[in-house]
């Protein structure tokens, strides 16, 4: 537990200072957000209709710009190396940086998602549904993305290969969030219903992502 | 030094052959190093010396042949005994030089000894705050030799060791290395430049 949290503390703190790559992924959110009523123009019924999408859409863009680095920055200073020889298993070590990645780049998504509703004309309950719906499916996103980061460390150019890669499998996440905030906002669909897939969605990504993460960087050695 | 299990260990190779993108670097490669021995790895540009570190350290799998650890710590693999020293510090520029050595002994976990106690020893007790951005070639290699010292491992695996440091860091370099001997440690080095200890050669790739 020790590594873990050692782990999950390093990452974190990197991403905090200065060039880390917590502030990158809230900044283009917020670039992404803000620019949408300019370009949709001054049409609120028309914005509080697309404003879900559009926040979804926004954090999913922003989540991958970063997970990109996940292992990279770990492999091209050699402690990948370290971290694969260590006792510590390396699924759980992954486990741990994708953790910590959402918690650094991931939550500050969700903390500035009612700043940015009031922009696209949601009410308290329409922000209110998509925070909860995108605190439920970025760790998905993350856990998936990882996958994609794994394979992308050992080939040149991983960055572009990242986003081919893990696009696919974010699209479920992306149709059952924006699904459940619109169920919340206007019907006629319940809003468990889902809202329980995405769940479920994180749910499968957290057991299943560590594990591909981990294998595909054992496959990657070199 | 307290704790370290004094009991013979022998780590030998037997027919080992290491294959790289489909070209072969080595093959039939027998080697032997006892607890308390120094083996000096040689030879030319390319011949695998840095192939075989990482064999050993389970981070390539060998193409063919054994590698095995008699006398280790049954419980844990040979890799998890060993510390590996590479080309590359794997030190974060964000994080000082004590938030870095902080990280590893926490990470790598194990008998760990004073963290403080083994910057002295390097040489870099005066910059313990400073962000690893800020260190030169030689700082960061002295600060991964500190942890070499601050977590106890029995196996050194050591690539160009002597890389980027001044005389009197190689010095105190042969210091370490002759007490970790001492302890009964296990030690073997990638090397072009002699090592500055009593040790063995084995050479890899005929005599270039």
């Amino acid at each position: 537990m020790t590594a873990l949290s050692a782990l999950i503390r390093r990452d974190i703190r990197i991403a905090l200072r200065v060039g880390g790559g917590a502030l990158i992924g809230v900044l283009f959110f917020l670039t992404v957000v803000v620019l949408m009523p300019f370009a949709v123009g001054p049409d609120l019924a028309l914005l509080s209709r697309l404003g879900p999408a559009i926040l979804w859409l926004g954090a999913l863009l922003a989540s991958l710009l970063t997970l990109d680095r996940l292992f990279m920055a770990d492999h091209e200073d050699g402690s990948l190396d370290l971290i694969t020889m260590s006792r510590t298993p390396l699924e759980l070590a992954c486990a741990a940086k994708a953790l910590a990645h959402w918690l650094a780049a991931g939550l500050p998504l969700i903390v500035a998602t009612p700043v940015l509703g009031l922009l696209l004309n949601l009410d308290m309950v329409a922000t209110g549904a998509v925070a909860l719906t995108l605190l439920a499916g970025t760790p998905a996103l993350t856990f998936t993305g990882m996958i994609g980061a794994g394979l992308a460390v050992t080939l040149h150019r991983g960055g572009l290969l990242m986003a081919v890669l893990v696009l696919p499998l974010s699209i479920p996440v992306l149709i059952f969030g924006v699904a459940a905030s619109q169920a919340a906002i206007v019907g006629p669909m319940t809003f468990g219903a889902p809202f329980s897939i995405l769940c479920a969605l994180s749910l499968v990504s957290l057991v299943v992502g560590p594990f591909a993460a981990a294998a595909s960087l054992r496959h990657g050695l070199d | 030094m307290s704790g370290l299990d004094q009991a013979k260990m022998q780590l030998s190779g037997r027919g080992v052959a290491c294959v790289r993108g489909g070209r072969e670097v080595f093959s039939g490669l027998d080697f032997a190093a006892v607890s308390g021995e120094a083996v000096a790895v040689t030879g030319r540009n390319g011949s695998g010396k840095t192939s075989l570190l990482r064999l050993i350290a389970g981070l390539l799998i060998p193409a063919g042949g054994t590698i095995a650890l008699d006398g280790g710590d049954a419980e844990l693999t040979l890799p998890e005994q060993c510390h590996y020293l590479g080309h590359r510090d794997a030190l974060k520029p964000a994080l000082s030089v004590e938030e870095n050595l902080a990280f590893w002994a926490d990470f790598l976990g194990g008998e760990r000894g004073d963290a403080a106690a083994s910057l002295t020893a390097v040489g870099l007790d005066h910059a313990t705050h400073l962000p690893a951005a800020f260190l030169s070639a030689g700082q960061r290699r002295r600060l991964s030799l500190a942890r070499l010292l601050t977590i106890r491992r029995r196996i050194w695996l050591l690539d160009e060791p002597t890389t980027a440091l001044d005389v009197a860091g190689q010095d105190m370099f042969g210091g370490l290395m002759r007490d970790h001997l001492a302890r009964g440690g296990l030690i073997i080095a990638a090397t072009h430049a002699p090592l500055g200890i009593d040790s063995r050669e084995l050479r890899i790739g005929g005599t270039a």
